[in-house]
């Protein structure tokens, strides 16, 4: 076989790497070049580009190598499927990121790897390429790279010298679904793996008994990712899942991704559309949990099934289904009820809390303040406007889920 | 009226000069024409007049970002909000008034495209003679940011000379960052870093989803210009039908024939024949699926300590430290504990100690995990793993650290209150001595506390003493 182009190897292990949701690369520490080397860091990540999948290019994420001695279903890259394979050297990794970073493309690297022979053997090759960028080069931009579990907790710590970002992904919602279709995969060590990452990021922020601090330990903190659709999940299993790991291992993020059609399919799971709109209410809820005050079982509790409602928002949902709280009094209510009310943002919550104490908010005061008015309308009181029945109106659902879908005459 | 032209770089330092000496004179808004450019040559303002102008660091935050916007309305609804402010200090903070509302509005779309623009410049490499490498490249964007943006680039390529042309000028730099007015469109080389770059971008991509519409709200058409890659999207969407109907028909393929011996080599069959040895215990223990607890827990919690240990110690089971690290009483209450025992002269290293339960029991709330008790049937289901712990280390005392252990070793569910201190029969025949758990002395008033932590001390002691014994 000729050896492959920088370009052909490059294709395939992008492609290989794009069921990764994440390409997050903000809340790491400030740094930049004017002290040497190259890059910087401030704080607010960057997209530099968008695909037509919806998702967001930060970083260049890639492969090390797409060859794999595990063999889980859902992967393009498992040992038993017929993708085409190939391999970067560390140099070519390294070039790449900083060809593509002085170009203004990228906000840093996304490493990730297939298992070749060993966990130790795969995470050593990953922290190699991390300190060649760190400390040959000077790279001053982002780093994330995919711990694997199992991997020696020393390279691990290297691991967390170099990266802002460390992640291993708990791949499904459902210990018993890992088991099922990552066999070689283990959910204790997943969920070891991340308290390790904790603990090592906690250890750093203390400082020793001569009053030195630490150096810093994966600063931009850990992330992992969950598929969706590809096992019996219901949304309140994994809204579940998720409190569960952000409570236990400070998670900066969850992802979720729904489960989508790869080349060369295993034949144990169904080449169906991947659910976008559940993913898409996921995050919404997800969203809920962290930054307004919902807990998982409130939101996983508003439709009995178990799915969130894909018509409608799961703050909407919740809100319908828990309508004696409503309306609210926005001249009075805590900021905790405000963040209940759908319609209003956090942004909004903020601007209603400092314009209250201003004199009193009306209707058009909200819209101006960015309120989404038609939401928030049957759930709201103020000084010029007034819900009456609406709330407790037995459409009110029908008034914000689309039209159903007029099926077509053969 | 009063002409002011404002030039075109360092003008909201000079919007600032201007502004400060008018509204010392308290000269009304309408009575100032504002320009752009340096093209109309304008009067020269006013001396200082008589008036103080004070301004709130809120308002010069907003009024730096607002004096890059494209409108050039805005030096005069600056001004006017400047005049407005001396009288009235509150309403810029106030997100309901019309002013600040519209001047927000004005400062986020600047802030965006601030922000687009340190996403969207793209950079060729140009021919360089001196040992810097260097750059250049084009970009449109939607207001006079480039004075505000380029900093950006100075603190992130410091190390390669660089420039950004636009049409309101350029941006150089060469260790320094110069301003220039603006010049004909550079003409720039092929880069082979760009067609990688198409490579890439064209492969990220996943056909079987298509979202085009969380695309464009991120990278809106204007943008598109001025980025190579986006001449791909059009095909890259074209195609993706077809491609996703390709991976249906192709289904499923057979693996090649190493696959199976890859996986057979390291897969581990688990062993579920009753253990042998206590290592072998922990092995399986580490897998355990009886109970429901596992799923949400980190991992099993295993007993620690010495094998031949004539003492057990047995807690609830694992908290949140105890979760992570994976060892027993290495939290709060577990140094409570170790203490207690070095007091009285036990020696932790020479007991084993362990739980009743091996997976720590918790309901999350956002960033901490609320410790729950574990009910009987988690109790019972792990109580497989406390008898053959029992078995193996046979020890001549065991020590019950509240009610959840003193059930699983007696069978006993009654109150501890009164059984505390007293030595209880245990189901496999053994003497085990009751006293409290440490974490409940850590959560008492601190009166009771100090009287529990006593009491837990002269139990202990007692431990000791019939150990001795």
């Amino acid at each position: 076989m000729a050896a492959r182009t920088l370009q052909q190897k490059l294709a395939i292990l992008s492609d290989a790497a794009k069921y990764d949701a994440s390409c997050a690369s903000s809340g790491t520490t400030r740094r930049d070049s004017r002290s040497g080397g190259l890059g910087s860091t401030e704080g607010m990540g960057i997209c530099h580009a968008y695909t037509p999948d919806g998702r967001c290019i930060s970083l260049l994420k890639i492969l090390m190598t797409n060859f794999c001695i595990y063999d889980c279903a859902y992967c393009i890259n498992r040992v038993s499927s017929n993708v085409e394979r190939a391999r970067f050297t560390p140099e070519e990794v390294v070039t790449l990121t900083l060809e593509f970073y002085r170009r203004n493309m990228i906000e840093g690297l996304f490493l990730s790897s297939g298992i070749i022979r060993s966990p130790d053997q795969t995470m050593g090759d990953m922290v190699r390429i991390a300190r060649m960028l760190r400390v040959d080069h000077g790279f001053k931009g982002y780093i994330h790279l995919k711990t694997i579990p199992d991997a020696s907790p020393e390279l691990v710590a290297e691991a967390g010298l170099h990266a802002d970002r460390l992640s291993v992904n708990i791949e499904l919602p459902q210990d018993a679904s890992i088991r099922e279709l990552a066999p070689e995969k283990r959910p204790e060590t997943i969920r070891a793996a991340m308290a390790d990452v904790r603990l090592s990021r906690e250890a750093a922020k203390e400082r020793t008994h001569t009053g030195k601090r630490p150096p810093r330990f994966a600063p931009a903190g850990q992330s992992t990712q969950m598929i969706i659709g590809a096992d019996a999940a219901t949304d309140r299993d994994i809204l579940k899942t998720s409190a569960n790991l952000y409570s236990g291992y400070d998670l900066k993020r969850v992802y979720y991704s729904a489960f989508s059609p790869i080349p060369d399919a295993s034949a144990v799971l169904p080449l169906v559309k991947p659910p976008l709109m559940r993913e898409h209410r996921l995050y919404q809820a997800d969203w809920l949990m962290r930054f307004y005050g919902f807990e998982a079982e409130e939101i996983g509790a508003a439709h009995p099934s178990g799915f969130l409602d894909l018509a409608i928002d799961p703050k909407l949902a919740w809100a319908l289904a828990n309508r004696a709280q409503f309306p609210v009094d926005v001249a009075r209510a805590s900021k905790e009820m405000l963040l209940r009310v759908p319609g209003f943002g956090t942004k909004t919550v903020t601007r209603i809390l400092a314009a209250r104490r201003n004199g009193p908010v009306r209707y058009g005061d909200l819209l101006r303040m960015g309120a989404i008015m038609s939401k928030a309308k049957p759930f709201v009181t103020l000084p010029d406007w007034h819900p009456g029945v609406l709330t407790d109106s037995a459409g009110l659902r029908a008034r914000f889920a689309p039209p159903p879908e007029q099926l077509q005459l053969l | 009226m009063i002409r002011v032209d404002l030039p075109r770089f360092g003008r909201f330092d000079a919007w600032r000069d201007v502004a400060r000496q008018l509204a010392s004179n308290r000269v009304t808004p309408g009575d100032v024409a504002w320009g752009d450019g340096g093209l109309f040559g304008g009067d020269a303002p006013p001396p200082i007049g008589p008036h103080p102008v004070i301004a709130t660091k809120d308002f010069l935050d907003l009024a730096r970002t607002v004096a890059s916007h494209s409108d050039p309305e805005r030096w005069a609804l600056l001004y006017g909000a400047l005049i407005r402010l001396q009288d009235d200090r509150s309403f810029i903070a106030n997100p309901a008034d019309p002013l600040t509302s519209r001047l927000s509005r004005m400062a986020k779309s600047v802030r965006r495209d601030l922000h687009k623009m340190h996403a969207f410049v793209r950079f060729h490499e140009l021919p360089s003679d001196g040992p810097r490498r260097s750059f250049g490249a084009w970009f449109e964007p939607e207001h006079l940011i480039l004075e505000a943006g380029a900093p950006f680039f100075a603190r992130r390529f410091a190390d390669m000379d660089w420039l950004i042309a636009t049409p309101e000028g350029m941006a150089r730099f060469d260790g320094s960052l110069h301003f220039d007015p603006p010049g004909p469109r550079p003409n720039l080389p092929p880069d082979a870093s760009h067609d990688l770059w198409q490579t890439y971008f064209a492969n990220i991509f996943n056909p079987a989803r298509i979202k085009t519409q969380a695309m464009l709200s991120e990278m809106p058409r204007k943008y598109w210009k001025n980025l190579p890659e986006t001449d791909l999207i059009a095909q890259m969407l074209a195609d993706a039908p077809r491609r996703v109907q390709a991976m249906r028909d192709a289904g499923a393929t057979d693996a090649p024939a190493f696959a199976a011996r890859v996986t057979a080599r390291i897969r581990q069959i688990p062993d579920d024949s009753l253990p042998e040895t206590l290592g072998g215990a922990r092995d399986q223990a580490l897998r355990c699926t009886r109970c429901d607890l596992c799923h949400a827990a980190t991992q099993t919690v295993w007993g620690e300590g010495d094998l031949s240990a004539p003492l057990m110690i047995v807690g609830e089971a694992p908290g949140d430290h105890e979760d992570l690290q994976g060892r027993p009483f290495v939290g709060p209450a577990g140094q409570l504990l170790r203490q207690t025992m070095d007091q009285v002269g036990l020696d932790p290293a020479q007991a084993w100690m362990t739980n009743a339960v091996k997976h720590f029991k918790f309901t999350p709330r956002g960033k901490r995990r609320i410790h729950q008790n574990p009910n009987a049937g988690e109790i019972r289901h792990c109580k497989w793993w406390l008898d053959i712990e029992r078995r193996m280390i046979a020890p001549r005392l065991t020590v019950a650290l509240g009610a959840t252990a003193a059930f699983a070793l007696t069978g006993n569910r009654l109150p501890l209150t009164p059984r505390r201190g007293g030595v209880e029969t245990t189901l496999d025949g053994g003497p085990v001595l009751i006293t409290w758990h440490p974490s409940l002395i850590l959560r008492l008033d601190p009166g009771a506390a100090a009287t529990a932590r006593e009491q837990f001390a002269l139990d202990l002691s007692q431990a000791a003493r019939l150990m001795a014994a």
